[in-house]
C-alpha cells in the first residue's frame, strides 16, 4: 500500500467519524485491507440481494398461486365500506383510493391537533415540575411516573371505556355551558364553515408569513441600529386582523353553532366522536408526560449564571426568560421534541385498536376486502416514512435556525 | 501559620441557628413566599377533593367478593370481578389443568431476573445459567424439549396467552435484539460504505414507521415471502418483528455510546495489535455499553410496554387476556377495574426497571456519585 493511499484513507476514515486503522500489509493479497474490505462488502451485498430475491420470488409465486392480482389497480375500485368520520366527502360508493385519503387526513387531524395540545400541556407540566414547592413536585413526579410506566394501548382502552361509560345524551354531563359530554362523544361550540371560509384560512396563513417577515425586518433593524420595536401589536394585526378583514370583505358568514338536545341526541356544535376523543386524550396525556420532562431538562440545563448575568444587566424577570433563558433552553429542547412529535404521529396508528378510522385502520379494512396486503402495507409504510422524514426535515431546518452561531 | 491568606474556614457558612429545625425548614419551603403558599394551598385542596374519592372507590366502597349483582349495588370498585377472573386475566386461554407450568415458568423467570439484578453476581456463570434456563422455560410452556421431544402434554402456541407471553416476548425480544443492535451500530460506524449504507437504511426505515406496521408486515406479508408449504408460527413471526424493531432503536442507543469513546481508545487498541473484533470486544464495547445503560433500560421499558401491540394482529398477551372477561355477559360494565388491574401490573414491572436503571447509573459511575 503506497504512502499516498494510506493518507487518503486516513482522511476518508476521519470524515466517516471512525479512527483510521492503518494496517501494514504483509505481502499476500488476502491480507490487504482494501481487498478484504471489498470482499466483505461484496459478500454482504450478495447476501442481502440474495435473500431479497428469494423473498420476492416466493412472493410472486405465492400471489400467482392464490390468484391475487398485484398492482395498485384496486385503488380505483368502489370501496363499499363506510367510514364513521371523514374530513372530506366520502360514501361507500367512493373508491379505495379516496378511503385511504380519508384515513390519512384523519391521521393528520389527530396528529396536528394532538401535537399542539401536547406541547401546551407538556410545557405547563414541565414548568410545574420546576417548582421548589415539595408538595407540588411530589404530585407532579407521581403523575409522570404513573403515565410513563403504563402502556399507551392500555391507556387508550381506558379512556375509550371511560368515554363510553358516560351517560346517554339525555342525561349528558355539561361541565360548562356549551360543552357536552355523553356516550356519543364530546361536543363543543364552533362555527358553521362554508367554502368561503377558505379565504379566511388563507388570510391567516398569509398573516403568519407576514409576521415572520416583519419579525425578521425588526431584528435586522435592531442589529443595525440597536433600536428594539415590539412586534406584538403588528403580529396580532397580521394574525387576527387580516383574517377578520378578509372575512368581512368576502362576506363570510359568522354562524356560531352550539350543541342542543334534539330528541335523543344533540345536534349542532363540533362533535368529537368517542373514538377520536379517546385517542386524542390518551395520546396527549401520555405524550405530555414526556414533553414535561424535556421542557424541565431544557430549562434546568441553562446555567444559573445566565439568570444572574441577565439580572446584572438590569433585565426584568420576563425579559430574562424571553431574551436570555428561553432561546438557550429551546436549543436543547428542540431535538428531543422532534422525536416526540414523530412518535406522537406514529403512535396515532394505535387508533385501529379503538376503532378510529386512521390510515392504518382504513388500510386494514382495504386489505381484508381486496387481499392486496402487500400494496396496502407498502402504501401506509411509505406514507409514515414520508411524514417522518417531513417532520424531521422541518425540525432540522428550525433547529439550524436557532442553533448556536459560533464565529 | 499566620492568617495571611483566607482559610477554608472563612468560606464556610455559619452553622444554622438552633431554631432552624427540619419542621421549620419544611414550613418555609411550603409557605415561604406568597406564590409558594398559593401553590401549597391549591395542591392541598386538590388532594383533599381527589384522594377521598379514590380511596372510597378503590377501598372503602369496593366489593371484594360476590357476584356482579353485589358489585352493582355498591358504588365502589368491583374487585370481586378481578378475583373471579384472575386466572383468565393472568393466563388467558392456556389449558386450565396445566396452569402449574406457566406459573412455574414465571416464577423461574422472575427469580432469575431478580438474581441477575445484583451487580455482585455478574459473572460468566450467570450467562450460562440463562442459556440453560431458556430451554427450560420453553419446555414448561410448550411441553417439548426445544419444540422436538415431547415430555409434557404439548400446548401449541395459539393457546399461549396472558402474562407469560408478555414476559417471554419481552425477554427474547431484548436478548436477541441486543446483539443485532450492536452489529448494526458497528455497521453504521463502519468504514465500508456498503455496510454503512445498509445499516443506515435499516435503522432509518424501521424508526420511520410505527411498530404496528412492522407487526402487520410480519403477520400478513412475511408468510408470502416464504416458499409454499413452509410456515412460521404466528407468535414467532411477531417475535421476529419485535426483535427487528427493537434492534433499530437499541442500535441508536449503542451508537451514542460508541461515539462517546475517545479516539485514543481506538488507537490504543490498534497499537496493541488487536484485530477489529478483539478491540471492539475487549476495549470499546465494554466502555461504550456501560455509558449507555440508563438509556438502554429506558428502551427496554419502552419495548416491554410495546409488546401490548401484538393484540392488534390477533395474538394474546396480558392486555388481551385482561380484556377478554369484559365480554362476559354476567360481568358487563367493569372495564375500569380490569384496566386498573392491568395498569398496576405493568406499572410494577416498569417502575422496578426504571428504579433499577437509576441504581445502576449510580453504581456504575462511582466518579459521579455524590
Amino acid at each position: 500500500m503506497s504512502q499516498i493511499d494510506t493518507q487518503r484513507d486516513a482522511a476518508t476514515y476521519a470524515a466517516a467519524g471512525a479512527p483510521p486503522r492503518v494496517v501494514k500489509s504483509s505481502g499476500a493479497w488476502w491480507n490487504d485491507q482494501h481487498v478484504r474490505s471489498l470482499l466483505y462488502q461484496a459478500l454482504v451485498l450478495l447476501g442481502v440481494i440474495g435473500v431479497a430475491a428469494w423473498f420476492i420470488g416466493n412472493a410472486i409465486d405465492n400471489l400467482a398461486r392464490a390468484k391475487i392480482a398485484s398492482g395498485f389497480g384496486f385503488l380505483d375500485r368502489e370501496a363499499g365500506f363506510g367510514i364513521s368520520e371523514s374530513l372530506i366527502e366520502y360514501s361507500p360508493a367512493s373508491t379505495y383510493g379516496r378511503a385511504l385519503v380519508v384515513g390519512l387526513l384523519n391521521t393528520i387531524k389527530v396528529a396536528v391537533i394532538g401535537c399542539i395540545l401536547t406541547t401546551i400541556l407538556g410545557t405547563f407540566l414541565g414548568i410545574l415540575r420546576l417548582t421548589t414547592n415539595p408538595l407540588l413536585a411530589k404530585v407532579m413526579s407521581a403523575y409522570i411516573e404513573i403515565i410513563r410506566n403504563i402502556p399507551l394501548l392500555l391507556q387508550l382502552f381506558f379512556w375509550y371505556a371511560v368515554l363510553l361509560q358516560l351517560p346517554v345524551p339525555r342525561q349528558a354531563i355539561i361541565p360548562i355551558e356549551g360543552i357536552v359530554l355523553s356516550n356519543r362523544g364530546i361536543m363543543v361550540p364552533g362555527l358553521v364553515l362554508h367554502d368561503v371560509h377558505w379565504f379566511v384560512a388563507a388570510a391567516f396563513l398569509a398573516g403568519i408569513v407576514a409576521t415572520v417577515i416583519y419579525a425578521r425586518h425588526v431584528r435586522r433593524r435592531q442589529e443595525a441600529t440597536g433600536e428594539r420595536t415590539s412586534i406584538v401589536l403588528p403580529a396580532l394585526g397580521f394574525l387576527f386582523g387580516l383574517p377578520l378583514v378578509v372575512g368581512f370583505l368576502v362576506g363570510a358568514p359568522f354562524e356560531p353553532t352550539v350543541p342542543e338536545l334534539k330528541g335523543f341526541n344533540f345536534s349542532g356544535g363540533i362533535v368529537m366522536s368517542p373514538e377520536f376523543a379517546a385517542l386524542l386524550i390518551g395520546l396527549t396525556v401520555y405524550t405530555a408526560a414526556f414533553v414535561a420532562e424535556i421542557v424541565r431538562a431544557g430549562i434546568q440545563a441553562v446555567g444559573k449564571g445566565q439568570w444572574e448575568a441577565s439580572s446584572a444587566l438590569g433585565l426584568r424577570r420576563g425579559q430574562m426568560l424571553r431574551l436570555v433563558v428561553l432561546p438557550q433552553a429551546l436549543r436543547i429542547i428542540i431535538p428531543p421534541m422532534t422525536s416526540t412529535y414523530l412518535s406522537y404521529t406514529k403512535n396515532s396508528s394505535l387508533a385501529i385498536a379503538i376503532g378510529y378510522p386512521d390510515l392504518v385502520s382504513v388500510s386494514n379494512t382495504t386489505m381484508n376486502q381486496t387481499g392486496q396486503a402487500v400494496e396496502a402495507i407498502a402504501i401506509f409504510m411509505s406514507i409514515y416514512l414520508g411524514l417522518s422524514l417531513l417532520i424531521s426535515a422541518f425540525m432540522n431546518w428550525y433547529n439550524n435556525q436557532i442553533a448556536l452561531k459560533e464565529r | 501559620m499566620t492568617q495571611l491568606a483566607a482559610t477554608a474556614k472563612d468560606f464556610v457558612e455559619p452553622p444554622p441557628s438552633q431554631k432552624d429545625t427540619p419542621l421549620l425548614r419544611l414550613w418555609r419551603t411550603l409557605f415561604g413566599s406568597t406564590l409558594n403558599s398559593a401553590i401549597t394551598v391549591m395542591v392541598i385542596l386538590a388532594l383533599v377533593w381527589l384522594v377521598p374519592k379514590i380511596v372510597n372507590w378503590a377501598i372503602l366502597d369496593a366489593t371484594w367478593t360476590g357476584v356482579a349483582a353485589d358489585c352493582r349495588k355498591a358504588s365502589g370498585a368491583c374487585w370481586a370481578f378481578i378475583a373471579e377472573k384472575a386466572r383468565v386475566m393472568v393466563f388467558g386461554v392456556y389449558p386450565g389443568e396445566e396452569l402449574w407450568r406457566p406459573t412455574l415458568m414465571m416464577l423461574l423467570f422472575i427469580g432469575m431476573v431478580g438474581v441477575s439484578m445484583f451487580k455482585r453476581l455478574w459473572r460468566r456463570e450467570l450467562i450460562w445459567a440463562w442459556i440453560a434456563l431458556v430451554p427450560v422455560l420453553l419446555l414448561l410452556m410448550d411441553g417439548r424439549i426445544l419444540f422436538l421431544i415431547p415430555v409434557l402434554p404439548v400446548v401449541p402456541t395459539n393457546r399461549w396467552s396472558g402474562l407469560p407471553v408478555t414476559l417471554l416476548l419481552s425477554l427474547f425480544g431484548l436478548v436477541l435484539a441486543f446483539p443485532l443492535a450492536i452489529l448494526v451500530a458497528l455497521g453504521r460506524r463502519s468504514t465500508m460504505p456498503v455496510i454503512r449504507v445498509l445499516s443506515v437504511c435499516y435503522i432509518e426505515l424501521i424508526r420511520g414507521v410505527p411498530l404496528i406496521t412492522v407487526l402487520f408486515m410480519a403477520s400478513l406479508i412475511f408468510p408470502l415471502f416464504l416458499p409454499a408449504g413452509m410456515t412460521v408460527d404466528k407468535l414467532l413471526r411477531a417475535q421476529i418483528a419485535i426483535i427487528l424493531f427493537a434492534a433499530a432503536y437499541l442500535a441508536e442507543v449503542v451508537r451514542a455510546g460508541l461515539q462517546g469513546i475517545p479516539r485514543g481508545q481506538y488507537e490504543a487498541a490498534d497499537s496493541l495489535g488487536l484485530t477489529y473484533w478483539q478491540s471492539m470486544r475487549l476495549i470499546i464495547l465494554p466502555q461504550a455499553l456501560k455509558m449507555v445503560i440508563p438509556p438502554l433500560v429506558n428502551t427496554f421499558i419502552g419495548f416491554f410496554k410495546d409488546t401490548t401491540l401484538i393484540i392488534i394482529v390477533g395474538l394474546f398477551d396480558f392486555l388481551f387476556s385482561v380484556r377478554a372477561p369484559l365480554a362476559d355477559p354476567n360481568w358487563l360494565g367493569f372495564p375500569t377495574e380490569a384496566y386498573v388491574f392491568a395498569a398496576a401490573v405493568y406499572f410494577c414491572f416498569c417502575f422496578i426497571m426504571s428504579k433499577y436503571s437509576q441504581y445502576l447509573e449510580r453504581e456504575l459511575s462511582p466518579e459521579r456519585r455524590r
